[in-house]
């Protein structure tokens, strides 16, 4: 891919940056300037959460090229709070089984590297939701 | 009496915000000693925490410093500097920190560089974001030390380099959830430890890394601070400082005159190995996770080649409201999936492929 497309979807890759609808109010992801329900212009900028759950998962053993270091990995889409569905990598899983509504949350994490000149390509996945220690 | 260095900025400085970063898998020294002493030998630490195959300096970066945000409430767009101290920057040319301040909405109008001075890169960019806000020039300045340290295959470093580390958010004092007090640095040309561009591995100057480099600069800064605030050991509830092993900060600190119940909160080398940069200020923020109000906090950082800044800081009434608003260092030491050698060894690029 090239180095001028990822530039543009930065935002968007990071931090699950969308869009509302200022009309019906519905949450966009990925961000496309139209509202999918009523039509109209949606460009006002909406920060999701993170937050979703598992709504279907399957493991990719045969990744394509750029993630063949990576494989095999757990690829699911996640059901966000505010709504829309997400095709993104689980991370962090170590030996936990996925299951459908298994709670996640987004974080930041290298997605691949263009070859060994290339840049880096960082983006959103899933983990499952990091459990708070009780303080003693 | 020796002169006064110690450093205070115009305006009073201290943390809007603290967030940790450790990744999840977990290597035991008993491990590396497998493959390498047929298990011989004393060990340095228990285990050490090693990052996944998809993160690097700047993916958990990104993590600790929206746990410093969460904790803060300051919107990202109030940030001027965001700053990363480490050794394993990702890329040799282009920032860590544009990635990151893209990624907590610090961009556009904001400072951003990396720092480096082994693993005091973190307490510098604290010390230079004391300056930035304590001057007036921004309100809020972002300081990360983080790291995942690489150790040559069978070298005693192997043991001990870890992965994890934290952000901390400087402001005004008043809104502060911990005040910095005062500060200090002490650096000077000692060649411990260094690694010359373009080789993966460090090298280390062996038994010379202990007298002259650690406890020199450690306890030289520390005492320097106690004497220039007029403070004693016995005015801290809680010390830190960067962590190489589990022997040396023990040692130093009961060199300064500190009990072991000063210093174990903060001690996380054992469960997590020695993150480099971010040693010293993850220990931190297992303090900031327990200090009550009015708790004084020593932290003394050590960088080979060689430094240490050292920074007496004062939990104020608003950090037991605010802590909870991230998850806790805890969490992530507890958050441990053990690796054999061999998957370490895949995790972090040992493996020729190609
Ligand atoms: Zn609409």
């Amino acid at each position: 891919m090239e180095t001028s497309r990822h530039w543009r979807l930065r935002q968007q890759r990071y931090a699950l940056v969308g869009e509302v609808c200022p009309s019906c109010e519905l949450k966009i992801f990925p961000p496309r300037d139209i509202c999918p329900d009523c039509g109209n212009e949606a460009r006002t900028i909406f920060q999701f959460s993170g937050r979703g759950e598992v709504y279907s998962h399957t493991t990719v053993y045969q990744a394509p090229a750029g993630h063949t270091e990576n494989s095999p990995y757990p690829l699911a889409i996640v059901r966000l709070e505010e709504g829309p569905l997400v095709t993104a990598q689980l991370t962090d899983l170590a030996d936990k089984p996925v299951e459908i509504g298994m709670p996640v949350e987004m974080v930041t994490r290298k997605l691949r590297s263009d070859g060994e000149r290339g840049i880096l390509v960082y983006g959103y996945k899933f983990r499952p939701r990091l459990a708070r220690a009780e303080q003693s | 009496m020796p002169e006064n260095h110690l450093m205070k900025p115009n305006r009073p400085v201290g943390f809007a915000g603290y967030g940790a970063y450790i990744p999840q898998f977990r290597l035991p020294a008993s491990e590396v000693a497998r493959i390498w002493t047929g298990g011989q030998g004393g060990l340095p630490i228990k285990e050490k925490a090693v990052a996944g195959l998809d993160e690097d300096v700047i993916t958990m970066s990104i993590e600790a410093a929206r746990n410093a945000l969460a904790r803060s409430g300051v919107p990202a767009s109030e940030i001027r500097a965001v700053w990363v101290g480490s050794e394993s920057h990702p890329y040799a040319v282009k920032p860590t920190s544009t990635v990151v301040a893209e990624a907590i909405g610090a961009t556009p109008h904001t400072q951003a560089a990396d720092w480096e001075f082994a693993c005091k890169a973190g307490t510098e960019a604290i010390q230079a974001a004391i300056g930035f806000v304590g001057s007036g020039m921004a309100e809020y300045a972002l300081a990360i030390g983080m790291d995942t340290a690489q150790g040559r295959p069978g070298d005693a470093l192997e043991y001990t380099a870890g992965a994890g580390g934290a952000a901390f958010l400087l402001g005004p004092a008043e809104t502060a959830l911990c005040t910095i007090e005062g500060s200090y640095s002490f650096a000077t040309d000692t060649p411990d430890f260094w690694r010359r561009a373009n080789e993966t591995y460090p090298e280390h100057g062996e038994r010379f890394t202990g007298e002259p480099a650690y406890f020199k600069h450690i306890t030289t800064a520390a005492q320097s601070l106690m004497e220039s605030t007029g403070t004693t050991p016995d005015d801290f509830r809680y010390v830190v400082f960067h962590q190489p092993n589990t022997k040396f900060p023990l040692r130093v600190g009961k060199d300064l005159g500190f009990r072991e119940d000063q210093i174990e909160t903060g001690l996380l080398v054992p469960e997590i190995g020695n993150t480099y940069a971010g040693s010293a200020l993850v220990g931190l923020t297992a303090i900031l996770d327990v200090a009550e109000a009015g708790d004084r906090i020593l932290m003394v950082s050590y960088g080979s080649g060689a430094g240490s800044d050292a920074f007496s800081l004062q939990a104020t009434g608003l950090l037991s409201a605010r802590r909870s608003a991230a998850p806790d260092t805890l969490s992530y030491v507890r958050r441990r999936t053990e690796i054999d050698y061999a998957t370490y060894a895949r995790l972090r690029g040992k493996l020729v492929t190609k």
